[in-house]
């Protein structure tokens, strides 16, 4: 009798050996499951840049037509704000490649807190992006909401050169690019925190410091991409010829 | 006529006790499956009922155009024929025809695997597709859109009424479902190999979906960002496409056609794929310079992210780069070549039979070629300005899409249907079907070459009285062509029922998928294969064969 | 029996030291100050270039350190270069339009 029940769980312990409960049945091993879900993060990526891509092409076209007007309309905008979203973001990222860290060490408490400071931070972001996108549509910066060319045409600061109305009215095109760009790059932004506060429900339930990084990892990569894109979005739409 | 087909003693052959498509029973079992098999058979259905709506629209087209007048339909509504048509073949046929549906039923049995990378996603991408079309559905019952299947801007943002953001989201959606296809088979080819299956034992079947998969993914998001941007400059008026407002209407087009040059290739790649097993198959014979197929597989996938500029000619774009488009142009026509070159050198003293799939393979090879030698005279910027726009235009793609991709579809689904179902479909029926497809194709699309040269323009219902006779000819053609497409559609189904069991491999084809049973289990493969001989290796089918006779008896 | 942590799951994952991701956010940190800082001195055209440099640079930071890419396969560099590949494509050939359109002016 008690050979019997001791074979069971060897058996058990055997197959819990080979197949841990989060490998999926069509891989082979686990590091060929991990490989793949990582190259599918990043093929993803891929793709990313490439919608990504569109708009930066439509933005290097106009701003090497228009650029007195995209001046202009990047000067309008807070460099203070700016450089604080940017850093706060660059701040996320490390707190995200921290709980990746924690993840593997296998530490929860560690791993819960760094993703609960990422999603604080990804939060601050957005708010301070809200509090931005009102002072534009305040100062009739939005275009299509009462859009008004008169700070471009007749500008309050001294040092700054009035446009003429025709390429005035093509600050138009960069305020619908500015929206565009920073609006889509918001939208990936709430995708990640949403996604984010689901993975930190499940961490806190033990889901990723048995072994199973993976999904860690993988968010991860797709929170840096974010990242990324607002580092290049941040020199290209707040730091245009700042130095008027 | 000889036939390498071999089936089982009808008397006492049956169909295996367990397989796919008995294992689960019940609507929730489709539905919610994760095997690449059912999701397979549910984009084949799902195709299918999009072709007939597509094919509907396209006789509407020809009926037409018998007569010089817009008199069947009005103008504006034949604009919206010819655009829902194109909208529907491209986007919720031809795209998703032999990847979605052969591909992702052979692509793990071909390398060894249980199933794709990522099981799920490949369910979402048929959600997404049919979500697609459900809009565009709905976009057609709603009045349709009339700007052609390229949304040319400013037509679309500035000067229509018709439903055009109700379409561009349709081929949004429909663009998801094609972005993650790719994204499943390329990682899954580089993934999920079987041991022993290095890249070069790899069928060609396999390179061809690779080269689509990176097409696929890296193109597709384009599309997706200009289709925002219409959306965006026709609700919110932003202004990137608008003139007055220092926009650029060609920028749209840059983005477009970005995408949609490489889609054409995301389209004819599988379709050569099928072409390269179906070729050996029936020439006995492994494919002539597998390395050289390969590479250019992969050299097409590559080249046709330089060419896209020539779709727009005469827009209004720089002569220079038109200069340097019109050369880069020529230069992706010479991996197609290569391959036509191998292929013919497979069939030359190759055991050559002429089973359905084989009669479609060579009204491939035949009308590809012709197609794409008519897209090196529309590369060439002299003769462009006087062909773009006009039949000509029409003429080359149908040869090329039609004449090439839909004929390389046909050869698969035949060729593949006995591991799919297990039965085979009635022989004779499916070669009269063939030629029935070929003839019909050429009285459509071979005037069409005349017309276009002479001048008449693409997108007209009415046009001056001289070109009535070859449109008569095209139309009667496109009568024959609809049988000829049709007669698959009804024998087809009938054989699931009446059809003779297949059994495991009866095209005697080399291929792993050929050495499991029909239909596969779900789980594909009792035991993951080692994989040890090369491709296309005939010889080692014969010892393979030979070895199980002697132990049999 | 206690639950023992097989070894098998923990197969060979490299994991980067905290204190090296410490240090690539105080360099990320700096570049920032660095890229706000240098806008506000006319360099004529050298703003954008030296704005983009650093740009790439904080970039290339993310992706080798936080993204793990430069302890990761060469399958998956060749990745990120052909999603680099493809979007240089797209800017490249599409402004090969836009700037030579004036060109000889004829």
């Amino acid at each position: 009798m008690d050979s019997q029940v001791t074979a069971t769980v060897t058996q058990e312990d055997e197959m819990r050996a080979t197949h841990p409960p989060f490998m999926k049945h069509h891989f082979a091993t686990l590091s060929q499951q991990r490989e793949t879900a990582s190259m599918g993060m990043w093929v993803f990526l891929m793709t990313e840049i490439m919608f990504f891509g569109g708009l930066f092409c439509a933005y290097l076209i106009f701003r090497n037509w228009y650029l007195p007007a995209f001046s202009a309309g990047s000067n309008a905008l807070s460099v203070v704000f700016g450089t604080t979203m940017t850093a706060i973001l660059i701040l996320s990222s490390f707190t995200m490649a921290m709980a990746v860290y924690s993840a593997q060490m296998r530490r929860k408490r560690p791993l819960v807190a760094f993703m609960f400071i990422t999603l604080i931070l990804g939060l601050v972001f957005l708010t301070i992006k809200g509090v931005e996108w009102h002072g534009e549509y305040v100062e009739h910066h939005v275009p299509g909401m009462d859009f008004s060319i008169q700070a471009f045409v007749h500008p309050t600061n001294p040092k700054a050169v009035p446009l003429a109305p025709d390429m005035a009215e093509k600050s138009q095109l960069f305020f619908s690019l500015y929206f565009l760009m920073t609006g889509m790059h918001a939208l990936h932004m709430i995708i990640g925190i949403s996604v984010l506060c689901f993975l930190l429900w499940k961490a806190t339930k033990n889901a990723y410091t048995e072994g199973h990084v993976m999904p860690i990892e993988n968010f991860g990569l797709y929170w840096h991409f974010v990242d990324i894109i607002w580092i290049f979005l941040f020199p290209l739409l707040y730091l245009i010829s700042r130095y008027r | 006529m000889s036939t390498i087909l071999s089936l089982p003693d009808q008397t006492t052959a049956k169909l295996p006790r367990k397989h796919f498509l008995n294992q689960e029973y019940g609507l929730r079992s489709w539905l919610l499956t994760s095997d690449h098999k059912r999701i397979a058979i549910l984009y084949l259905c799902s195709i299918t009922f999009f072709f007939v709506i597509g094919g509907v629209l396209a006789g509407l087209i020809r009926l037409e155009l018998l007569t010089p007048a817009s008199d069947l339909l009005a103008t504006d509504t034949y604009d919206k024929v010819f655009s829902m048509h194109g909208l529907i073949m491209i986007f919720f046929f031809l795209l998703p025809s032999v990847p979605a549906t052969i591909g992702n039923f052979l692509i793990p049995l071909m390398i060894g695997a249980r199933d794709v990378a990522f099981p799920k996603i490949n369910l979402l991408s048929w959600y997404l597709f049919v979500t697609g079309g459900m809009v565009m559905l709905a976009m057609m019952v709603l009045g349709g859109v009339d700007t052609g299947w390229t949304f040319t801007v400013p037509l679309s943002t500035h000067f229509l009424n018709t439903n055009v953001v109700a379409a561009a989201t349709g081929v949004f959606i429909a663009g998801f479902s094609t972005i993650l296809t790719g994204l499943n088979f390329l990682v899954t080819i580089h993934r999920m190999r079987c041991p022993g299956m290095t890249w070069f034992r790899l069928p060609l079947f396999i390179w061809g979906h690779y080269a689509t998969a990176i097409l696929q993914i890296l193109g597709t998001p384009v599309l997706a960002i200009s289709l925002v941007l219409i959306i965006l400059e026709r609700t919110l008026n932003i202004g990137v496409f608008d003139p007055t407002k220092g926009g650029d209407p060609l920028l749209f087009q840059h983005l477009f056609w970005f995408y949609s040059h490489p889609a054409v290739y995301v389209m004819i790649l599988p379709g050569m794929a099928v072409m390269s097993e179906v070729i050996s198959t029936f020439s006995r014979k492994r494919v002539f310079g597998y390395t050289a197929v390969a590479f250019s597989s992969v050299a097409i996938a590559v080249f046709a992210f330089f060419v896209w500029e020539h779709h727009m000619f005469i827009m209004g774009v720089s002569q220079y780069s038109a200069l340097v488009f019109s050369l880069l142009s020529m230069l992706v026509a010479v991996p197609s070549a290569i391959k036509v070159f191998n292929w013919s050198m497979t069939l030359y003293k190759g055991s050559i039979t002429f089973e359905a799939p084989m009669l479609y393979a060579f009204g491939f090879i035949g009308l590809f070629t012709i197609g794409g030698m008519t897209g090196i005279m529309l590369a060439t910027l002299g003769m462009d300005i006087h062909l773009t726009e006009t039949y000509f235009v029409v003429a080359h793609f149908h040869f090329v899409m039609v004449g090439g991709m839909l004929m390389a579809y046909m050869a698969g689904i035949h060729f593949w249907w006995p591991k799919i179902t297990g039965r085979m479909y009635p022989e004779t029926m499916s070669q009269v079907a063939a030629m029935m497809t070929f003839i019909g194709f050429i009285v459509t699309f071979f005037p069409q070459f005349i017309l276009g040269y002479l001048g008449m323009p693409r997108r007209y219902a009415a046009y001056p009285a001289d070109f009535q006779v070859l449109n008569v000819f095209s139309t009667a053609g496109a009568s024959v062509l609809g049988i000829g497409y049709l007669l698959p559609m009804l024998y087809l189904p009938w054989s699931l029922v009446y059809g003779k069991i297949a059994g495991d491999n009866p095209w005697q084809a080399t291929g792993l998928e050929w050495q499991i049973q029909s239909p596969p289990l779900t789980e594909n493969f009792i035991e993951i294969p080692i994989m040890d001989h090369e491709a296309y290796d005939y010889d080692w089918l014969a010892n393979k064969t030979r070895h199980e006779v002697q132990t049999v008896g | 029996m206690t639950e023992k942590i097989n070894p098998e799951y923990q197969e060979e994952i490299h994991v980067v030291k905290p204190s090296l991701y410490g240090a690539i956010l105080i360099i990320l940190l700096i570049l920032t100050a660095l890229t706000a800082g240098i806008s506000f001195i006319d360099l004529g055209v050298f703003n954008a270039v030296i704005a983009l440099a650093i740009a790439c640079l904080k970039a290339s930071l993310v992706i080798l350190f936080f993204m793990h890419m430069h302890y990761s396969s060469r399958l998956l560099k060749m990745t990120l270069g052909a999603g680099l590949f493809a979007f240089g494509l797209l800017v490249t050939l599409t402004l090969s339009d836009y700037v030579t359109r004036a060109w000889g002016r004829w």
